[in-house]
């Protein structure tokens, strides 16, 4: 990147010698119904400065490029770390995790957008509840008896551990949803996050027993038949989750599932219960 | 009984562990929470969770446990609560297995444990280097069910702004303000419990998520509850400085075998690969033979600063030392520490294994919070299912997790948060329903004028925090008070810039009034919340420098050289008779819970004596 033809102020909003200076694009939008467009900011470079605590200077000096007053921006933001799945908009046209978009590494100027497959809140933060209904949809926990003191639960292999706990990281940012080409605000499908979450609960021991509750929570409108196979999901989660993977495994299972209840259901549901009263 | 509805306030691990106890006693419950659940600070925590399980034949013992955690926190922690959280861990971490927690493993298929600080046993169970992240999921999964039920309403995005309390001073419920809409809304409950983190963020950079202000804690304090040693603030030894934060190196990283070093040679330049290790100082591990890196995070802490600050030795003479797992094979430390060494590769751009990580304190955890009681059983652990545990002094008002002030003393072990906060929720859930069932008459009969009230209340202060346009900007004001706490309150304290940093928080109350609120939006208008927010962040600062300042000596994570006792003459500090006298008046003396409430005229402390029904107190020396 040469820094030289990109960097510095334009407008000399904030004067000072020799100082280098970033400059954002930034979308804002008071509301879903306000209209949106982008504002420029320029911020003071600081070594090591990612886009968060370039946001954060902007909170203390709410100024435009131009040398106007304006409103802080607002985003989501909590653990700056990529675990806690709040931050996640569209960096320089690719989603991904504001915390560890470091300026450095990034072509300027820095282009900020809100994650367009998700209903507008404000500026960056947009509304991921589709996100969590999903798993609700899909039964994303064990069926636990109770908290009590029961002892241990059952033994797993490394092996094992070591798969579930990848599966285990996903912080439901909604980068895998944002880059899906299937999904819209207007569609309802579930997207990737919900599908690898029912493989890491069906790989569980005690999670099978449920596994096919959950199967079914990935059929009918919405479900895993709605995947294009495009991809993209994978390559933009910021844990590394093996998501396509995960899609191709539960889409194996729900294949199987529909010709078990197909051919079985009634019969097994019988025995279930101990047959008909 | 008519239904009854409780509050819980914060998601993360003391909330929701709260709230699953709540549901499964058969009520109903309200979570407020400033972000969804699933992304409260819990997620943070890396190295694991303390259960002394003895799966390793070193004889570990839950006994052994309440030692070193009482011990670690130099016996200003409150007994009854520690004893009943060690006894209690085995199963909490076998619960959290139940619960589909991916543990790492042993080769047998068992859950393993790894070392931490502060205890020579293998004792903390741990799922890669993002335990807390696992723990969390597991509860909010568990949460999620009981939502799915009908059980549980979340209020995500829904900031708490204070309690509502009826003629008698009883807390029934809260107001509450929808970060979105801006809605003000009072919710009543038959009691409200307070789970709402700590306060890192009244220290600027801290390793806490940027929504630890500890707004809710500080408001409280400002209604009456009483806040309790709050100067007991731990900086956690290892943490990479960056603009926006401070990131948290695990501990389990030097549990893991990592070792702390600089130079031999003041200011050696050199690729530190390429010193031979006869020319390193493993700084630690001279002074501290038994434990070697893994004495408690205080101790860590000050010596790091001393090598730094005071010798100057700290690498290119500036803050920072080598923390190295060059040695560790790279699959040993993807198996279980991958989490870290992520954070580090993508935010310093170093590989750390290959490369020795450049680490520095940082401020972390707050040991103090809001005053709880406890009520002693027979076993001299908590009586199951008592009012009194995990209550304020508040009636219907409970805190659990870094929020509460009871289990950790004057520092916390590593991998005792987590278990801390759990326990805290277990047992102050059904603390709450034994409260509101001997309370008889629920929320419902309070008059509905009283929460009208108390909203009108916040409406109307909002309206006049909207009005706000004079010339200081409120994200500069929370800078300064962030660097002037970390500079005066954090590892090394003088009484004088003590002083000063009082002043600084008058003055900076004083400017306050002068804010520039920035936004005049009605939907999600941050800066509004923020405003408000500060005024709370101010009070706890003072609380803590207030308590900092009146505390004439050294204990734990509260360190002040001109009050520090003598090096005793012996290696054994016991067999100086001399010191040991010393020791002892000191300790009777100052070994006391610092009691914070709030007057109109500031805080006004006092002391009180801690039972030592568990473990009777002796020099915490690791040397």
């Amino acid at each position: 990147m040469d820094e030289g033809t990109k960097v510095g102020p334009t407008t000399e909003t904030r004067p000072v010698a020799g100082e280098k200076w970033v400059t954002f694009r930034i979308w804002r939008q008071e509301s879903a119904a306000a209209p949106g467009g982008f504002e420029e900011f320029r911020v003071p470079y600081r070594k090591g400065a990612n886009v968060i605590s370039c946001l954060m200077e902007i909170q203390r000096n709410p100024v435009n490029a131009a040398g106007k007053s304006t409103t802080p921006v607002t985003w989501d933001a909590a653990c700056l770390e990529e675990v806690c799945g709040s931050c996640a908009m569209n960096v320089n046209g690719k989603v991904r995790m504001a915390c560890s978009a470091l300026v450095d590494k990034l072509e300027w100027p820095v282009t900020l957008e809100p994650m367009r497959k998700f209903p507008m809140v404000r500026d960056l933060a947009v509304d991921r509840t589709r996100m969590f209904e999903s798993l609700k949809r899909v039964k994303a926990w064990i069926e636990l008896d109770g908290t009590y003191n029961i002892g241990p639960g059952p033994r797993q292999s490394q092996s094992e551990q070591a798969q579930r706990y990848v599966l285990s990281t996903c912080i439901t940012c909604g980068s895998c949803l944002e880059a899906c080409p299937q999904i819209t605000q207007d569609n309802d499908f579930m997207g990737a996050a919900p599908i690898s979450q029912v493989r890491l609960f069906n790989l569980h021991p005690t999670g099978a027993m449920h596994a096919d509750d959950r199967l079914h929570g990935l059929m009918g409108p919405g479900g895993i038949q709605d995947c294009g196979k495009a991809q993209n999901c994978v390559q933009v989660c910021p844990k590394e989750i093996p998501l396509t993977t995960s899609i191709a495994a539960m889409n194996r299972e729900v294949t199987k599932l529909v010709v078990k209840d197909l051919f079985f259901k009634d019969k097994e549901s019988e025995t279930a219960v101990g047959g008909p009263a | 009984m008519a239904e009854q509805r409780f509050t819980v306030v914060g998601g993360g691990l003391a909330g929701l562990m709260a709230v699953i106890k709540l549901c499964e006693a058969g009520h109903k419950v309200d979570v407020l929470s400033i972000v969804p659940v699933k992304r409260s600070h819990s997620v943070c925590a890396q190295g694991g969770i303390n259960g002394a399980v003895n799966t390793k034949g070193e004889g570990d013992h839950p006994d052994i446990h309440v030692k070193d955690t009482l011990r670690g926190g130099d016996f200003l922690a409150e007994q009854t609560s520690v004893k009943g959280m060690c006894y209690a861990a085995p199963g909490i971490i076998y619960l959290l297995d139940r619960m589909g927690v991916p543990f790492n493993r042993t080769p047998e298929g068992l859950l393993d444990f790894r070392r931490f600080g502060g205890t020579l046993h293998h004792r903390t169970a741990f799922a890669g280097a993002t335990t807390g992240q696992q723990l969390l999921y597991a509860l909010d999964e568990q949460v999620r069910r009981f939502e799915a039920d009908g059980k549980v309403t979340k209020f995500e995005y829904w900031e708490w702004l204070g309690m509502v309390k009826d003629g008698s001073g009883r807390c029934v419920g809260s107001v509450a303000m929808d970060l979105r809409t801006m809605e003000v809304r009072a919710i009543p409950a038959e009691a409200v419990m307070l789970a709402t983190g700590g306060p890192g963020i009244v220290f600027g950079r801290s390793t806490n998520s940027i929504i630890n202000t500890g707004t809710a804690a500080g408001r409280a304090y400002l209604e009456g509850a009483i806040y309790a040693n709050g100067e007991f603030i731990q900086v956690h030894p290892t943490s990479i400085p960056g603009e926006d934060k401070l990131r948290l190196m695990s501990e389990s990283v030097r549990g893991e075998g990592g070792r702390v070093w600089v130079p031999k040679k003041k200011g050696d330049s050199r690729d530190p690969l390429s010193i031979p290790e006869e020319e390193r100082w493993y700084f630690l591990e001279e002074k501290y033979p038994k434990y070697k890196n893994l004495v408690p995070r205080d101790v860590a802490t000050r010596e790091i600063f001393h090598v730094c600050r005071e010798l100057g030795m700290g690498i290119g003479g500036r803050d920072g030392v080598y923390l190295d797992v060059t040695h560790i094979p790279a699959a040993t430390l993807d198996a279980k520490i991958k989490g870290v060494m992520e954070i580090y590769e993508k935010f310093v751009g170093d590989d750390p294994r290959r490369h020795p990580m450049v680490i520095f304190p940082g401020m972390h955890y707050s040991m103090g919070g809001l005053w709880v009681s406890f009520e002693a059983g027979p076993n001299l652990e908590p009586l199951a299912g008592s009012p009194k545990n995990q209550a304020t002094n508040i009636p219907g008002l409970f805190a659990a997790g870094e929020a509460d002030y009871a289990y950790h003393g004057a520092n916390r072990l590593g991998a005792n948060s987590l278990l801390s906060c759990i326990y805290g929720g277990m047992i102050g859930g059904p603390a709450m329903v034994s409260y509101a069932k001997n309370l008889g008459k629920g929320a419902a009969a309070v008059p509905s004028t009283v929460f009208e009230d108390a909203r009108k209340q916040w409406v109307e202060r909002f309206a006049s925090i909207d009005k706000m346009n004079g010339t200081e900007n409120p994200y500069l004001l929370a800078r300064e008070l962030g660097e002037v706490m970390t500079e005066n309150v954090t590892v090394v304290r003088r009484n004088d810039r003590l002083r000063k940093t009082l002043e600084k928080l008058a003055e900076l109350k004083d400017r306050w009034s002068r804010i520039n609120v920035l936004d005049h939006g009605h939907s999600s208008n941050r800066p509004l919340s923020f405003v408000n927010q500060l005024w709370n962040m101010f009070a706890l600062g003072e609380v803590i420098t207030r308590s900092a300042l009146l505390r004439d000596e050294s204990r734990g994570a509260h360190y002040k050289p001109e009050f520090q006792l003598p090096e005793p003459k012996t290696k054994d500090p016991t067999q100086d008779p001399e010191w040991m006298k010393a020791w002892k008046e000191r300790h009777q003396k100052w070994a006391k819970t610092t009691i914070a409430r709030w007057t109109p005229q500031g805080s006004e402390i006092s002391y009180e004596d801690i039972p030592t029904p568990v473990l009777d107190p002796e020099p915490r020396w690791y040397a």
